[in-house]
């Protein structure tokens, strides 16, 4: 399990984006999604968030997410972008996981 | 066949939505920016997003070009290394000085494919003459890879090394842009001119794409895609040059079938240059949508 160290941020609140904030938990992961679009797509944006978070073994934390009409390639991009900066590996890219 | 570069689009690399919709206006290249265009705290969140738009959009068969941070920047390395990864067909350097610039990022182009499966050589290059020094190795430049497919201009960064600024007529940019057409015809490679930032001013930008057209670059670095048709509008040949690049090809054709050496059209005598030329003609006309298929 990889261990997220503190609150981190990425994306915009601009169209087509998504904003998405991790926080550090002591129970399991919570996701809470706010979109426009989230009636039609609300359940396929939080797999995208759930899969990313697998993908780099993330448990425990809180994902506050607000899409802006976000494509799922720019949902992975930005989750995968918080989680990094959450674990503090900005500048080592995980290659594995990519 | 020679590939058509009339416009090449920048996009800045962090911004989704441009980043999404690149593909819609049929730029000849798209170049998606790690440098400039991202601000040094988003470098980690653009590279991710060109890294998933490269993989997951259907850009067709639009070039896509990504022009990663310099080498001793934190950020180089790993654009290069992403880039690579996810396929991309060219890395533009940003500012190049010397052939030893290029060689650099040859070299962890080279490390990433190895690393990533890529077979080595797969991945294109291009160089940025950026000011004084790489306008005067230009030669040296365009010779220092097989990978390198153009070199551009950068004028902004080119007219503050040189002390003056950018003027309508453009005089200040005359020796580099003559020495990078150079370097690229020697070479064999494409010479692409700078971008023109004030996108109101559409008379401004028609001037310098005719200017550029004429002294013989392959086309222009676009920052808006309103100035996609100018570009094409002026590198769109005429019905004259059309009509005549016909002639000459059957001209062509009817002299191989006869097996005749010598070729001449209307009393002219047709040489290798003049074909090269209305071959290049029919391929802009059809580009421009002048000329069916069945014509070339």
């Amino acid at each position: 399990m990889m261990e997220i160290k503190q609150t981190a941020m990425a994306g915009t609140l601009e169209s087509s984006d998504i904003q998405i904030t991790l926080t550090p938990i002591a129970g399991a992961t919570e996701i809470h999604l706010d979109s426009s679009v989230g009636k039609q797509f609300g359940e396929q944006i939080k797999q995208v968030i759930t899969e990313t978070l697998a993908s780099y073994k993330v448990e425990h934390v809180r994902v506050d997410a607000v899409d802006r009409g976000a494509l799922d390639c720019t949902i992975q991009a930005r989750t995968q972008t918080v989680i990094q900066r959450g674990l503090d590996q900005v500048d080592q890219v995980n290659w594995e996981v990519l | 066949m020679e590939k058509l570069r009339r416009t090449m689009m920048f996009v800045p690399g962090n911004n989704p939505g441009m980043v999404r919709d690149a593909g819609i206006y049929d730029a000849d290249a798209i170049m998606f920016d790690l440098e400039d265009a991202v601000s040094l705290g988003e470098k980690d969140a653009a590279r991710l997003l060109v890294y998933q738009a490269l993989k997951q959009v259907d850009y067709g068969n639009t070039e896509m070009v990504v022009r990663v941070n310099a080498l001793d920047s934190a950020y180089g390395r790993n654009d290069i290394f992403a880039m690579v990864k996810a396929g991309v067909d060219v890395i533009r350097l940003p500012k190049t000085e010397s052939a030893q610039d290029v060689i650099d990022v040859e070299a962890v182009i080279v490390e990433a494919e190895e690393k990533f499966g890529v077979p080595v050589g797969t991945t294109k290059m291009m160089a940025a003459i950026e000011g004084a020094a790489g306008t005067l190795n230009a030669l040296a430049i365009a010779q220092s890879s097989q990978r390198l497919i153009g070199i551009a201009l950068g004028a902004e960064d080119y007219v503050t090394n040189m002390k003056t600024r950018r003027y309508p007529d453009g005089q200040e940019l005359f020796f580099a842009r003559s020495m990078i057409l150079h370097a690229a015809r020697a070479t064999g490679i494409a010479a692409f001119d700078t971008v023109y930032s004030d996108v109101e001013n559409e008379a401004g930008f028609r001037a310098e794409v005719e200017l550029i057209h004429q002294l013989g670059f392959d086309g222009k670095s676009i920052i808006n895609p309103r100035q996609i048709k100018i570009v094409n509008d002026v590198y769109a040949p005429s019905q004259k040059e059309i009509s005549h690049a016909i002639d000459v090809l059957a001209a062509i054709r009817e002299a191989e079938e006869k097996g005749s050496g010598v070729i001449s059209l209307n009393g002219k005598m047709i040489d290798k240059p003049i074909v090269e030329r209305a071959e290049r003609v029919m391929l802009l006309a059809e580009a421009a949508g002048l000329i069916g298929k069945e014509l070339k």
